[in-house]
């Protein structure tokens, strides 16, 4: 069924969207993450304009985000202070980074910039899952306990000043890193079109020391936050949001989402990781591959003023 | 005041009429229809094609054109600013560098004639008339210049390319059918893509070489109904759109989470 897209300009196949939709929901379900470094590329790839598929995958991040959201906080597992103070410094990044957005849409560099993003962030993040995944399978093949390394759980991060405590999380953590990442995160999700939890949940972990039992449900709700502001802003500034098209994404993805978390459940933690960082290492080989071979077509149009 | 006015609008109908008697070759009139004025853009829309008629009308003291009659049909598009940016290898990836802009071209291009524009006219009434893709204008900046190139320019040619790779741009030498040695049809294939927006249609008759006659008409694409509300609400109330876009996306969220709730 053809459905003409009124921002897009272009006429798609709902079915062909309401499946990606659902693909990229269940490997969101299944891993606990957005899924919008899957998702851009895959709207990129069948012929939309790449500024209309970062401001729409917002929207669409933003509804994927509140379902997980409410479930997590009914565990009582979202970590409210933990999540104001990150917002406090995503809002300012996000504001940055639609304006960067803006500034290399008009110098014609966002396509570039976006590309680069994805293999830099991709790769590193990517590959450092897989290795911390597969070091986590053989321990565990070698019966020690697959439990993360934390040694002393310090590092001079937590020697930073501005120090505060935040209660659901049982930790005591200066505010300035925590405001840092989440400027980062906004940053990253305003220009790559990405929920940025794939990067987040990491840092929280691994930097932050976080316990895991409040980061994901914490990293969704400043998802949530952000990609709000990202498609308020993709709205005011470029006119870029497809409400039609992030539709059909969203109804695609909250359904793929619940067989996605079901499926998540009967695969081992180790394995889920290692599964995860391969899925997101091959996005970003595939945009550095792309980056590095001669382009079938080295010319490209784009429209100034006006609505071509 | 009134009778001013009706005085000035008798004197420049004269004026108009003197310059008809001036030009005895244009002796022939083209009379065309188009079969929509009209093309509306709903959410099943996903092309079209307009078919335009036409016959040339003839009278006592047009002379006799013995090489037949030749006809050309440019359709352009609303116009916009346009840039091409050629990507080159630098530190091992490829990036945009160069880039031309483009400056009020047509959006849309079609080019229909009867045989090919090279032997319908010679070159200098082809430039002139601005007949065939090689030939349309399509200005440039160029530094500070405002220019349109030769038609190999690679700039100008790549654009060209990708345009008609859209069928947004297109010529041909046979879309002109002529049904009786006065009477012809040709077909305007509308894409998918095509951008919203008024279409010029300028109708050029030749006979030996020479223009003999022409006429314009014009036909439009609009959005229409839901598509239109989107569009226009997205380009002129962008926070309203932006808020309310928002709260769907939050809506969406919340039904599914009560939908799919097993706790």
């Amino acid at each position: 069924m053809q459905l003409y897209l009124p921002i897009a300009d272009i006429p798609i196949n709902v079915f062909l969207i309401l499946a990606m939709g659902a693909a990229v929901g269940f490997v969101s379900g299944m891993f606990g993450i957005g899924g919008g470094f899957l998702l851009t590329p895959l709207l990129i790839f069948i012929g939309i304009a790449p500024a209309v598929a970062v401001a729409s995958v917002s929207t669409h991040i933003a509804a994927s985000s509140l379902s997980g959201a409410l479930s997590y906080w009914r565990k009582r597992s979202i970590d409210p202070t933990l999540a104001l103070v990150l917002l406090g410094g995503s809002v300012v990044g996000t504001v940055l980074g639609v304006w960067l957005f803006t500034l290399l849409r008009a110098h014609g560099q966002l396509d570039l910039v976006i590309a680069l993003s994805y293999v830099v962030l991709l790769t590193g993040v990517g590959g450092a899952m897989c290795y911390e995944g597969l070091r986590a399978i053989r321990r565990a093949r070698r019966g020690g306990n697959a439990t993360l390394r934390r040694p002393g759980a310090h590092t001079w991060i937590h020697g930073l000043p501005l120090k505060m405590r935040f209660k659901r999380s049982k930790i005591y953590l200066s505010v300035i890193p925590v405001n840092i990442i989440g400027l980062l995160i906004g940053f990253l999700g305003a220009i790559m079109g990405v929920g940025g939890s794939f990067i987040l949940i990491p840092i929280l972990i691994y930097v932050l020391r976080i316990p895991t039992s409040t980061v994901i449900g914490t990293s969704m709700a400043l998802t949530l936050v952000t990609m709000v502001i990202a498609t308020i802003l993709h709205a005011v500034t470029n006119h870029q949001v497809d409400a039609v098209l992030a539709l059909i994404l969203m109804i695609g993805g909250v359904t793929g989402a619940q067989f996605g978390a079901q499926a998540g459940h009967r695969i081992r933690s180790e394995h889920l990781r290692l599964l995860l960082g391969l899925l997101i290492l091959a996005v970003g080989v595939r945009f550095a591959i792309e980056l590095g071979i001669r382009p079938e077509e080295i010319y490209t149009i784009r429209g100034t003023g006006g609505d071509a | 005041m009134n009778r001013l006015r009706r005085i000035a609008a008798t004197c420049l109908a004269f004026a108009v009429g003197g310059a008809f008697d001036l030009a005895p070759a244009r002796a022939e009139k083209l009379i065309v229809s188009i079969s929509n004025h009209r093309v509306t853009v709903t959410s099943s829309y996903s092309g079209e094609e307009l078919v335009l008629f036409g016959s040339v009308e003839r009278d006592a003291a047009t002379p006799a054109r013995h090489g037949g009659y030749d006809l050309v049909v440019t359709v352009s598009g609303p116009r916009a600013d346009m840039v091409t940016r050629r990507k080159e290898r630098k530190f091992g990836i490829w990036v945009n560098a160069d880039s031309r802009q483009f400056l009020n071209v047509p959006t849309y291009l079609s080019i229909a004639s009867n045989r090919a524009i090279d032997a319908i006219a010679p070159a200098d009434v082809r430039r002139r008339q601005q007949l065939g893709i090689d030939n349309i204008l399509l200005t440039q900046r160029v530094g500070i210049d405002y220019a349109d190139v030769v038609a190999s320019d690679p700039f100008r040619r790549a654009f060209v390319r990708l345009r008609t790779e859209h069928g947004l741009y297109r010529e041909s030498a046979s879309g002109v059918t002529f049904l009786t040695p006065t009477l012809f049809r040709t077909g305007i294939a509308l894409p998918a893509e095509v951008p919203t927006g008024t279409y010029d249609v300028n109708i050029k008759l030749f006979a030996d070489g020479a223009m003999v006659g022409d006429t314009q008409t014009a036909f439009e694409i609009v959005k229409v109904g839901f598509e239109q509300f989107i569009a226009t609400a997205a380009h002129q109330h962008g926070l309203a759109y932006g808020l309310a876009t928002a709260l769907m996306a939050l809506m969406t969220g919340w039904m599914a989470s009560i939908v799919f709730r097993r706790d």
